[in-house]
């Protein structure tokens, strides 16, 4: 199983990640504020996690860590 | 298990002050990414402008200069020359670049100063609020041109890429963006060469990266991505306009 983690204060709510996903069903918002205000991403359900590394790439904050086979 | 990605070592811990969407934090990142991958953390000398980035030098743990509006390539000279072996980063905004600091960039290209310059356009003022910059499009609707930006009152767009690329003293200069997975890797791709050529004593090389503004256009970010791809690569193509190393093969 790979593993994608976001850190919940640093994320702002962009929504990158979420749309640049190739599968889609990885990340969701999170239902609860973070400090700042803003309604993170957070990984769901990491099934179909390809750690193709892409919802990374595309972070302005460098708040997404993937790593690959646990 | 092995790390796909993890956010690059050579960043603080200091919390971005960039809004979300912010196409800066994407290109600090590059920038940090690159740093790291050819060693070259201890060399880099990064240069900081008047604008969004201006507080970057706490986001890296790298030596940092803030300049004065618009005189980065100015500091970039001196730093460039009294230190030849290290890496030096001129990193602007657009109204720091093409609106204050006209005069400056365009004397380190005639020079060819051996340094990179990241250009960062996002066609407004973003950190002021909103107002209408050298680069703003035709007809944008800005918080100074209510009306959209007009030729008879304000002129016309300016692209730097091709002005820079028009220099003797410029050695590469390509325009590229990051709207997209794709688009970043170019991106990152371009910084890597302007790099490259620089610690191989070349001349002045230029990148310039269109960057979505989404609090200064009044839109959310991922519409931020699509206007791009609509509308600003429309006034700004993206491509190398000049790459003296490409020539000399």
């Amino acid at each position: 199983m790979n593993r994608v983690t976001v850190d919940r204060e640093m994320c702002k709510e962009c929504e990158y990640c979420l749309h640049f996903c190739p599968k889609g069903t990885i990340l969701k918002k999170s239902t609860t504020v973070n400090k700042m205000g803003y309604y993170p991403a957070e990984a769901v359900d990491m099934t179909d996690c390809i750690a193709c590394g892409i919802c990374a790439s595309v972070c302005p904050e460098g708040a997404i860590t993937v790593e690959k086979n646990i | 298990m092995s790390i796909v990605y993890k956010r690059p070592e050579v960043f603080t811990d200091e919390y971005k002050k960039y809004c979300g969407g912010c196409g800066h934090g994407i290109i600090n990142r590059l920038i940090g990414e690159i740093m790291e991958e050819e060693n070259l953390v201890d060399k880099a000398v990064l240069i900081w402008p008047i604008g969004c980035s201006v507080y970057a030098d706490k986001y890296f743990k790298t030596d940092s200069i803030c300049a004065l509006h618009g005189r980065a390539p100015a500091v970039g000279t001196g730093v460039k020359r009294s230190c030849p072996e290290d890496l030096v980063v001129v990193y602007q905004g657009d109204g720091d670049m093409v609106s204050e600091g006209m005069a400056e960039i365009m004397h380190a290209g005639i020079r060819g100063e051996k340094f990179t310059v990241v250009f960062v356009n996002n066609s407004i003022y973003g950190m002021t609020g909103g107002q209408m910059a050298p680069t703003t499009l035709m007809d944008q609707v800005t918080t100074t041109t209510p009306y959209g930006r007009k030729d008879e009152n304000t002129g016309h767009p300016v692209n730097m890429a091709e002005i820079i690329s028009g220099l003797n003293g410029c050695y590469y200069s390509e325009r590229v963006t990051v709207n997209s997975p794709a688009n970043i890797r170019k991106t990152k791709a371009a910084i890597k060469k302007a790099f490259k050529y620089q610690m191989e004593g070349k001349g002045l090389s230029f990148v310039e990266v269109l960057s979505p503004c989404p609090t200064g256009w009044k839109v959310k970010p991922l519409q931020a991505l699509k206007w791009i791809d609509d509308v600003v690569t429309k006034q700004y193509p993206l491509g190398v306009f000049k790459d003296c190393g490409q020539e000399e093969k």
